[in-house]
């Protein structure tokens, strides 16, 4: 059990989390790319690349939320060791991580104020899959047209209208990493 | 590309690893929210405010041992500041340096964007010295942050007006404020608005005021349309000259007096695009008389 818990951190971090940090903001950048991720080996079931980003983003700094499902203790512990971030729940939580249907519901989360949108969630999402392949994506970032394995689309289209309120998605699965902003407009196909 | 290595008496790229963790926080909300200042808690810098304090902490979270920066004054790669700044990263991030646009990964900016096309893979970091558009309208912090949340940005227009009213034309020439994605007015920092057009790029735009600890952003392919009336149409200008070493007539120029006679000649403000247009054989009016 300790063992686990002091594993699996970044072997040298300014240069792992640097690189780390490219992916995520290219993915931010241009909804729907799928990036590769390493680094971090977590306990399960956390990815290879929501704990890379669990790493590279959080701190004492950023409230965390464990969705059911990622709430063990073996977690627990490898977080406030590598992490330190304090646990809260939906409302309070900066980060919340978990699988998209243990996230929900998903209107409980901090999605910014008029004066200062910036104060919302960033959702981590884990996947089983996730390939450029299902529902369209268009808008900022994307040059025509994107497509991306999202869990459902009328959630995204709810948070899409409250623009420029609304939470922020990453979806890891493995070792890679997409990424959905509010502003992404999506369509069923 | 590892050759180089950073000063070990730093930390990569200087910043401690959670303000750098704070500062790329503050960058994805600024991707997710185009145009809208997302506050940060900027650090010192060892470089007096107004040197790029805020581009320097941008570049700083971004910056990979894998990556090529160049950075550029005013579009030039030789003056104090860009030098500067450069060497600031070759000795604590250790990373290769160039002044070629085409090479770069990151650029930091001061005012200008460079004449060659950005392309995706490359990242655009600006100094910015006031991030807020409505600053000069309205003083308060607590005001300008309403009118953003309101989108109530009628000031903005009676101030163009106001330049029509008085000289015919709208007389903003740099800082020209732009519509970020139909919803924030954003100010693209002091720019001549020759550059505005070119705001919409295959590249990621990243915005730091260090002073003002404000960060924003704009992504590739969004829109950005320059404020303007249907019957005065946003126009990006140059000096109506050609660039007095390359011949380039397109390049924004910058006027450089040559004597106290009035003497003046116009050149090229991007540096790297007038040499690569000079080695490519062109020249300008004056460029005989400079060849040596």
């Amino acid at each position: 059990m300790r063992d686990d818990a002091l594993s699996g951190g970044f072997a040298d971090t300014p240069v792992e989390a640097a690189r780390a940090f490219r992916a995520a903001l290219e993915a931010m950048a241009r909804p729907g790319s799928i990036h590769a991720v390493s680094g971090a080996a977590a306990p399960e079931p956390l990815s290879v690349a929501a704990a890379v980003l669990l790493l590279t983003l959080c701190d004492r700094e950023t409230p965390l939320y464990l969705a059911p499902g990622h709430d063990t203790e073996a977690l627990r512990n490898w977080l406030a060791f590598h992490v330190g971030a304090p646990l809260v729940g939906p409302r309070e939580a900066m980060f919340a991580i978990g699988g998209w249907d243990a996230l929900a519901p998903h209107d409980a989360y901090a999605i910014g104020t008029a004066e200062y949108p910036d104060r919302s969630v960033t959702l981590i999402v884990e996947r089983t899959e996730l390939s450029n392949a299902g529902t369209r994506l268009t808008g900022p970032g994307i040059e025509t047209e994107a497509h991306l394995s999202l869990p459902e689309t009328e959630a995204f289209q709810r948070n899409a209208r409250r623009f420029p309120l609304g939470w922020d998605c990453y979806f890891t699965c493995g070792d890679r990493l997409a990424a959905l902003p509010r502003t992404t407009r999506t369509e069923a196909l | 590309m590892t050759a180089m290595q950073h000063d070990p008496a730093y930390n990569f790229a200087y910043l401690d690893e959670q303000t750098k963790r704070m500062i790329r926080r503050a960058l994805l909300k600024a991707l997710a929210i185009p145009g809208y200042q997302v506050p940060f808690a900027s650090r010192e810098m060892p470089m007096p405010y107004g040197w790029g304090t805020g581009g320097v902490q941008v570049t700083a979270a971004c910056l990979t041992p894998e990556d090529r920066l160049k950075v550029i004054d005013q579009g030039a790669d030789d003056t104090t500041n860009a030098v500067s700044i450069r060497k600031f990263f070759e000795r604590t991030a250790g990373v290769e340096t160039t002044e070629h646009t085409v090479q770069a990964s990151v650029i930091q900016t001061r005012h200008r964007i460079p004449e060659a096309p950005l392309t995706e893979g490359q990242i655009l970091v600006y100094q910015v010295p006031i991030p807020e558009p409505l600053r000069f309208l309205e003083p308060r912090e607590t005001e300008t942050r309403k009118m953003h949340a309101l989108e109530e940005y009628g000031l903005i227009y009676v101030k163009l007006y106001e330049d029509i009213a008085h000289n015919g034309a709208i007389s903003t020439a740099y800082a020209y404020p732009v519509k970020v994605e139909g919803r924030y007015v954003m100010d693209p920092s002091p720019i001549p608005k020759f550059d505005n057009p070119k705001l919409e790029s295959a590249a990621i735009q990243l915005f730091g005021a260090g002073r003002e600890q404000r960060i924003y952003a704009i992504p590739p392919y969004t829109q950005v349309v320059s404020l303007d009336f249907e019957d005065h149409p946003f126009e990006p200008s140059k000096a109506d000259h050609d660039c007095d070493l390359c011949g380039c007539g397109t390049s924004y120029l910058d006027e450089v007096i040559t004597d106290d006679a009035g003497g003046r000649m116009f050149v090229c403000s991007d540096t790297d695009f007038c040499a690569a247009r000079q080695a490519e054989g062109h020249r300008g009016r004056l460029s005989g008389e400079d060849a040596a």
